[in-house]
């Protein structure tokens, strides 16, 4: 029998707000233990929550850029539970009336090859809710330590229906999900840092079938691998209940990913009783449509989308905008860059091969250092879009070939020079000094009086040997227009 | 409601996470059978379109801009700490439920 | 000792005094602490006193006084604090045993309004273990007795605070009220007692107990002082949501005014049976003396008094379950040495930390929110919320004011109800639906008993209209003046 899985996932996401969701001591990640507290973080007697108007506009506008609803009023609700990374042993929550409901996603999956475009569709979402994180444990031998500098935090969970049936599309969903995030300035979306983290609800049904199979929640897929290979394995060992017809519960597994697999946390039976009630110290959010609009206003355009319009409006081929187009910064380099440059396509190449291969160097380098901890992006990098788009310019005008551009690059990149200083720097002004090339071109005629005699004789292509010879002669710094055009004076 | 629902004890204690002895069990079982049974003329009242109170004086968008003031030090934060080790507040093995 | 003693003074006669160079903060914080050594080990009103910190806070106020710095009325004057009130580095037990290690490292809003205003912090008053009683019976570190009659109880659970003023170990002092808990032991003990209109004082810093209910209110002898008291610590704190942005009027300027007579309501359901005679007879003579002022009495209805206590009850212990589950000893209450993983940190030290009425009103509360009883408790209590506000609402239309008995009898003895909660629960049956409407609420004293014991009327005012309850009440205070009567101790 063929089985099929159906996929809903809960992803939480942390805003990147400077303060707390419910208190104004710092966020952060990476700082000394304990030092991001104050009374409210750590639920001393007597501290009150205070709502941070930030992490509610960011949320409406997750919820705009998501197509969800947004609520005319939400409220707060306590969630009650024990549990040591929990100050107040209990989460302030969103039970009954969330920020946010319905809204979709677009995903792609993967095409027959990376040149192609798969096919595109809409990932349907539940709800989007906002609450404050829990602190961070770490576990020893034999007991286990809490820092309490993620508590509190504000941090966004995004609700999927069951709406997804293969660990390929839960990788679309999140990478089209994780990318949407980070375009609109919500969260830098880091796994690594627990910015971005995911719990997944996974049943299994033969295929054609319509009523759902039983549910079982997967915690703990924290990595983009761990989402991956964590729903694989469930998919498999719940596909492989059935074929054996060993009784799949209703439970909580966790994803185990040194050993790879999941193992049983809690069942349906010890599932907690959270006493929801709505949160007597704070008052409800009112949003009214001019609030609603304003954020509109700030919206930016949505991943796919812009990649649709770069293939529409500048010609640019699906390879080029894909490598593009999961980058909002790259984008916002591309497009400032291209907006002064002759050749959007050249320009297009140049970002996604040559910017894209520098940076990664550098950030690769970077990690070794200890100095800067922020990644270098595109618009931070040593190459501004004015400086590429003069270095194409120059190309596109003829007075610098390819190949002493893309020689020149990587200085430009670490120096921070621009093309033009490069060059003089160099002494690469290029050849164009019609007496010199004149004679060069002269000499190589005489140097190859065969290939001279096959073009006099009708043969376009020979004439290349000569401007080969010409290009080496001037170590590639003379002007190609201006090589050609007297090589053909000289023969003809 | 506490005639044909009797409060259990043993899971109410485990919600609220106090350990009770049996003698204690007994008591709170009877005294807030008893208080249950007190509350009965709620569970009689006529509610329907009532709208529940949350607050006295209900307001809207009580919140602050996201200004991140300097908070606590670790070894403030840890100060009343039963037991901590590298600036972290110690718990013993947490053993999921 | 001499009635012209400092500590038989009221606050605004030390007021007057320290202004006039009669006496120094010093001088009175050092008579403070004398009677506090003389009678409190009898009455057991503090838990902890700051001698050293009250005496340097004094010395400071005399230093301000003397270079014509002097921040506020109630500059150099000693207040006293429920124990449930942060002052950075100073303990805060809530009486319970689970916070015995613990000092705050912060401020209650309060606190900082006390400082800024010059007041001289003098310690921490008993209390029920985190506000949860009547009594007072229910403190970790042994109860709290009535200066008037040491057999009996102080009232509470603000009953430290109650005490404290009325064997005159400080003259102003700090309580909170969630659902008469400074009234009513303000009653029992011979005081002035007032809960504000919920949101007119910061909660910042009180340990909660019902967030939708505490409030924090003044002690004093007077209502002059309460007035004093009052607006030196109103007033709206952005660290507490539901703070009340309003403009604070100076509270005990607006009593200098002459007030026009208004209408007083008695509600028909406050008057019935159950009632003590002897608190009948004074509460009858008190309403007798405002028709002779010229107000008018009216007899108004507030049908949903009976559905108070349950609602209550509900809803306090539904909030209270959640608000004490950070008692857990992890990061800052004791921890059972019995534990041997996290899940027996929280049992057996909530189990070992809390006493049997907090225990019973965790349990109660998890109870009412847990899965399938919600809609049939917190929600219809919410909603039977919404009738008591109404009753007020539609009484407000018609009067000034409401007036009742603020306890149904004078202070009871030691365990005579400690074994029944819900007749103990009961003893606070007239203020309950004060803070459940929100409303402010005051307890005058009006007489005694013939055994000598305080009675209390309690007069409940619109909301925010603290200055026309404080006038009302005031005018039958002025008359009379029953909490300038001192036990005999």
């Amino acid at each position: 029998m063929e089985y099929e899985a159906v996929i809903g996932l809960e992803v939480h996401v942390q805003l990147n707000t400077r303060s707390k969701m419910f208190t104004r001591v710092g966020t952060g990640f990476g700082q000394p233990p304990n030092t991001l507290t104050d009374p409210v973080v750590l639920g001393l007697p007597g501290a009150l929550p205070v709502m941070n108007r930030d992490a509610i506009e960011k949320s409406i506008k997750v919820g705009l850029l998501l197509g969800c609803k947004i609520a005319e009023v939400c409220k707060w609700d306590r969630k009650n539970y024990f549990y040591p990374d929990m100050p107040k042993n209990y989460q302030i929550s969103q039970f009954d009336q969330p920020i946010c409901e319905g809204g979709e996603v677009e995903i792609e999956m993967p095409g027959e090859n990376p040149a192609k475009m798969g096919t595109h569709r809409m990932v349907e979402l539940t709800r989007v809710h906002l609450e404050e994180d829990v602190g961070k444990l770490t576990h020893y031998e034999h007991d286990s330590l809490v820092d309490y500098n993620r508590a509190g935090s504000p941090l966004l969970e995004i609700v999927s229906e069951p709406d997804m049936h293969n660990p390929e599309e839960v990788f679309a969903y999140l990478t089209s999900l994780r990318n949407s995030l980070v375009a609109a300035g919500i969260s830098a979306c880091d796994m690594e840092k627990g910015q971005l983290r995911c719990d997944a609800n996974i049943s299994v049904r033969p295929k054609g079938e319509t009523t759902l199979g039983t549910k079982v929640e997967i915690k703990n897929l924290n990595t983009i691998s761990g989402v991956r290979n964590g729903v694989e394995y469930e998919i498999r060992r719940q596909v492989r209940a059935m074929e054996e017809g060993t009784e799949i519960i209703q439970e909580t597994r966790r994803w185990n990913p040194e050993q790879k697999y999941t193992t049983p946390m809690r069942t349906k039976e010890m599932a907690h009783d959270y006493r929801y009630f709505p949160d007597p110290d704070l008052m409800p959010v009112k949003i009214d449509e001019a609030w609603i609009d304003r954020v509109a206003k700030e919206l930016p355009e949505k991943p796919f989308d812009k990649q649709r319009r770069y293939q529409e409006e500048m010609n640019l081929p699906y390879s080029i905008t894909s490598s593009l187009c999961g980058d909002h910064l790259l984008c916002a380099y591309f497009e400032e860059a291209t907006a002064l440059a002759k050749s959007p396509t050249k320009m297009a190449n140049w970002v996604v091969n040559d910017l894209l291969r520098e940076l990664s160097q550098a950030n690769k380098m970077d990690e070794f250092s200890e100095e800067s901890n922020e990644a270098m992006t595109p618009l931070s990098c040593p190459v501004s879009p004015q400086s590429l788009a003069e270095l194409i310019n120059l190309i596109e005008d003829g007075k610098l070939t390819n190949n002493v551009a893309k020689e020149l690059f990587p200085e430009m990149f670490t120096s921070g020079k621009t093309v033009v200083d490069l060059i003089k720097e160099k002494g690469l002004d290029q050849k164009s000094d019609d007496g010199e090339i004149q004679v060069i071109c002269a000499d190589a005629i005489a140097n190859d009086s065969d290939a001279a005699e096959k073009f006099r004789g009708g043969k376009e292509g020979a004439i290349n040997a000569l401007k080969g010879a010409v290009m080496k002669a001037t170590r590639g710094q003379a002007n190609p227009k201006v090589v050609d055009e007297t090589l053909r004076r000289l023969l003809s | 409601m506490s005639e044909d629902a009797p409060m259990d004890i043993d899971y109410v204690a485990n919600l609220a996470r106090i350990e009770l002895s049996d003698e204690e069990k007994t008591t709170y079982q009877r005294q807030l059978g008893d208080v249950l049974k007190y509350f009965e003329k709620l569970q009689e009242l006529e509610v329907d379109g009532v709208e529940p109170t949350a607050h006295a004086f209900p307001r809207h968008n009580v919140w602050d801009q996201d200004e991140s003031k300097q908070g606590f030090s670790a070894s403030e934060a840890l100060k009343n700490a039963p037991q901590s080790r590298q600036d972290q507040v110690v718990v013993p093995k947490v053993i999921e439920e | 000792m001499s009635q012209d003693s400092p500590i038989f003074k009221t606050a605004t006669e030390l007021s007057a005094d320290l202004t006039a160079g009669k006496i120094s903060s010093v001088e009175l914080t050092q008579a403070m602490i004398e009677r506090v050594e003389k009678v409190d080990e009898k009455v057991h009103a503090f838990l902890h006193l700051d001698q050293e910190d009250a005496l340097a806070q004094a010395k400071a106020s005399d230093e301000r006084r003397s270079k014509g710095e002097c921040l506020s009325p109630l500059d150099g004057i000693p207040v006293g604090l429920k124990d449930v009130i942060s002052v950075k580095d100073q303990p805060l037990t809530a009486a319970s045993k689970i916070l015995e290690n613990y000092r705050s490292p912060y401020d209650a809003t309060v606190t900082v309004k006390l400082k800024q205003a010059g007041a001289v912090i003098a310690g921490r008053l008993n209390l029920d273990e985190f506000a949860m009683g009547s009594s007072t019976e229910n403190s970790a570190y042994g109860p709290t007795r009535n200066p008037w009659d040491l057999e009996r109880v102080p009232g509470g659970s603000s009953g430290g605070s109650s005490a404290a003023v009325a064997a005159r170990e400080v003259p102003l002092s700090l309580g909170s009220d969630t659902g008469g808990s400074i009234r009513q032991p303000a009653s029992l003990c011979g005081v002035v007692g007032m809960k504000p209109t919920y949101g007119m004082v910061s909660r910042y810093g009180l340990a909660a107990f019902a967030s939708s209910l505490d409030q924090i209110g003044p002690f004093s002898t007077t209502v002059e002082d309460a007035a004093l008291l009052l607006e030196t610590i109103s007033g709206h704190d952005p660290l507490d949501s539901t703070s009340f942005p309003k403009e604070i009027p100076s509270y005990s300027g607006e009593l200098k005014k002459p007030a026009q007579p208004g209408v007083i309501g008695l509600p028909k359901e406050f008057f019935g049976p159950g009632m003590d005679d002897e608190v009948r007879a004074r509460v009858e003579q008190t309403i007798e003396h405002y028709r002779s002022l010229g107000y008018q009495t009216k007899e108004v209805s507030l049908p949903s008094t009976d559905l108070s206590i349950p609602v209550y009850y509900v809803i306090a212990t539904a909030e209270a379950s959640s608000n004490l589950a950070r008692y857990d000893g992890i990061r800052y209450t004791s921890r059972s040495n019995r534990a041997q993983n996290a899940i027996d940190v929280y049992a057996k030290s909530r189990g070992e930390g809390f006493g049997s009425e907090v225990k019973r009103r965790c349990l109660l509360g998890a109870y009412g929110l847990s899965s399938g009883y919600y809609d049939a408790y917190y929600l219809r209590a919410q909603k039977a919320r919404t009738l008591i506000r109404q009753d007020f609402e539609r009484v407000f239309k018609e009067v000034d004011a409401v007036l009742t008995p603020t306890a149904p009898t004078p202070a009871f003895k030691f365990g005579e109800k400690s074994e029944d909660p819900i007749s103990m629960y009961l003893s606070d049956i007239f203020t309950i639906s004060t803070n459940l409407a929100g409303l402010p609420g005051i307890s005058v004293p009006c007489g005694f008993t013939r055994s000598g014991l305080p009675v209390g009327m309690q007069l409940i005012g619109q909301a925010f209209e603290e200055s026309s309850l404080l006038n009302i009440a005031h005018a039958y205070d002025r008359d009379h003046l029953h909490g300038r009567q001192a036990p005999n101790l």
